[in-house]
């Protein structure tokens, strides 16, 4: 455990000595700070109207406001996540440090946590500006704050999944831009997945709609605490550590 | 310290290494010598852990490096040809990290870095960010990176490459300096390297082992013989080449006379013999007895380089070979030239 967390800590060194988290974290910042705008614009200008047609159709801070947001974050985060992973193991490969880490006293596994959990928590930072925004909401008007901590989680535990899988093809290269897209068009598939569910009800659909992250994510945004999402998630984290591991160990059979 | 019996790599199409075995015992500084494509980097990734053994047997310390590799990891310091440095972060910093997966606890890791700042000679940089660093200074914080944790072993894959003279001799003293307290296995093509640095020296080619004994002894096993100058000069007028020749060889132990040359009425020959020792008394006698003046008398050494060609160019090889290792050394002779 002491190992993980030295490694997550030259990690998150790493990202913070070189423009990659910063810029990161201002490109979110400003994209949603975008989509909050325009959100929460929206949301006014509804209610003005609502108002003056007398309308008595309640207007729901967390149904129109925070539940689009949160699924905009995770937008967003599949654009980023390729950005944070990409680096994790192919910058290893390039600069021959991955020799050490090898060569020493500490676990893969000690490793493939470390690098993961500092992804993890800088993918938290940036989840971290959103709740700027959000506190203006629990500022102004009078939101629930449960159902916006399950988003938080169902985030974290979406962004734990591809933060795997990009953790594991970041190990199968040494060009970091090969790994980034790579990891970028996983994502994307894993996205849109679910597209098929539209129109098809076979069996090979409703596989292919489980498999997407995006099914997994519709009741988090709702607030909903689901056993069984939660286990998707896990369990693709689970297997993308899993893999990353298997691919660290073939790396020394076959170079 | 380190016992290797019948290690062997084989990859899809090749062998690597092949069936090497050897032994280093504690405290020696051994040069593991070879041409280029030899099989020294993936015989020190075995050692190091770094790449798993297709068959045999390395242990390191008592500890088997397939079935006690964090024990193994924890006794060896590894400098790879590349030394693995973040370049992002500053000297300390990287050597602190190190330190840390290494296993040093927070109490002794700050006495060790500075240890290690000033053993390698990087204590100038020490906040300096490692990219910035000259060749030299990163080779030197590379060391520093490998004895952070005081290891038992240190295996340094090619440590000069690529510096320049004064580097080179730098960083020789320093590994000479660190013999010691650690034993060193480092590997080179170059061969004054090994004369100058290691007690032992292990030859491979091609994945197999040539030879495996002390320098002094490899440089006259090479032979099987010793041979020494001897400068001398008739009392009178010229000497006389031919019958000076003919006298030296019929001194026992002798094997071989050759002439050399004559300059200033000073002529040199060489003489091979069995045993030096024995060999130099009579050559001595002979000499003044035979009413010359004996100038000089020294043993002659035969370098490794004669050695390493002679053990690593089969017959049918051994041009295309020997041509890229003088290539090698000429390269060395040029930038390296200090020996």
């Amino acid at each position: 455990m002491r190992n993980v967390w030295i490694i997550c800590r030259k990690e998150l060194r790493s990202y913070f000595a070189s423009p990659i988290a910063y810029l990161l974290l201002a490109l979110f910042a400003i994209v949603f700070g975008f989509f909050f705008w325009n959100v929460v614009g929206y949301f006014v200008y509804a209610g003005m109207e609502a108002q003056m047609r007398g309308s008595t159709f309640p207007l729901n801070v967390n149904e129109q406001v925070i539940r689009p947001l949160v699924s905009n974050v995770s937008v967003i985060g599949l654009f980023l996540i390729p950005m944070i992973t990409m680096r994790l193991f192919a910058e290893e490969k390039r600069n021959g440090t991955i020799e050490l880490l090898v060569t020493s006293p500490i676990r893969d596994s000690e490793v493939i946590l470390g690098k993961w959990l500092a992804a993890v928590v800088l993918y938290g930072g940036m989840l971290l500006l959103t709740a700027l925004n959000f506190s203006w909401l629990f500022r102004y008007g009078n939101p629930d704050w449960k159902p916006l901590l399950i988003a938080y989680l169902g985030l974290l535990l979406q962004a734990g999944a591809l933060l795997a899988i990009g953790t594991f093809i970041s190990t199968l290269t040494r060009n970091q831009i090969i790994a980034g897209a790579a990891t970028f068009a996983v994502c994307l598939l894993l996205w849109v997945l679910e597209w098929v569910s539209g129109y098809e009800t076979a069996t090979y659909a409703r596989v292919m709609a489980y498999l997407s992250v995006l099914t997994h994510f519709e009741s988090f945004a709702k607030g909903l605490l689901s056993i069984k999402d939660a286990v998707y998630y896990l369990s693709a984290i689970v297997l993308g550590l899993f893999l990353t591991a298997r691919s660290l160990e073939s790396l020394r059979w076959r170079s | 310290m380190i016992i290797v019996t019948e290690l062997t790599k084989r990859y899809a199409r090749n062998t690597a290494v092949d069936h090497i075995s050897f032994t280093v015992e504690k405290g020696q500084i051994v040069g593991f010598l070879g041409p280029n494509g030899a099989g020294k980097t993936t015989t020190m990734r075995m050692l190091t852990g770094f790449l798993p053994p297709t068959a045999g047997r390395a242990t390191v310390a008592g500890f088997d490096v397939l079935d006690k590799p964090l024990e193994v990891k924890r006794r060896i310091g590894y400098l790879p040809e590349t030394p693995p440095l973040y370049l992002e972060m500053r000297t300390t910093e990287y050597l602190e990290f190190v330190g840390r997966i290494k296993g040093l606890r927070t109490p002794e890791l700050a006495q060790r870095v500075n240890y290690v700042l000033d053993r390698c000679a990087v204590a100038d940089v020490r906040d300096k960010v490692i990219g910035k660093l000259s060749k030299g200074y990163r080779q030197r914080v590379g060391l520093a990176q490998a004895i952070i944790h005081n290891p038992d072993v240190l295996i340094l894959d090619e440590p000069t490459a690529g510096l320049d003279p004064k580097q080179i001799n730098e960083t020789r003293d320093l590994i000479r300096s660190l013999a010691g307290d650690h034993t060193i296995i480092l590997s080179t093509h170059i061969l004054p390297e090994v004369e100058q640095t290691c007690e032992q020296v292990i030859i491979i080619n091609k994945g197999k082992l040539v030879a495996t004994d002390s320098v002094s002894n490899l440089q006259s096993r090479a032979r099987g013989t010793s041979s020494v100058l001897v400068e001398i000069a008739a009392r009178a007028g010229a000497l006389d080449v031919e019958t000076a020749s003919r006298r030296l060889e019929k001194i026992p132990g002798v094997s071989r006379v050759v002439f050399k040359e004559t300059r200033d009425n000073l002529s040199t020959f060489e003489v091979e013999g069995k045993s030096d020792r024995a060999m130099r008394g009579e050559l001595a006698r002979a000499i003044v007895e035979s009413g010359w003046d004996l100038n000089e008398l020294r043993a002659a050494a035969v370098s490794l380089e004669e050695i390493f060609l002679e053990l690593t160019s089969s017959d049918e090889q051994k041009s295309s070979s020997a041509r890229a290792t003088e290539k090698e050394l000429e390269t060395v002779a040029t930038d390296g030239g200090q020996s």
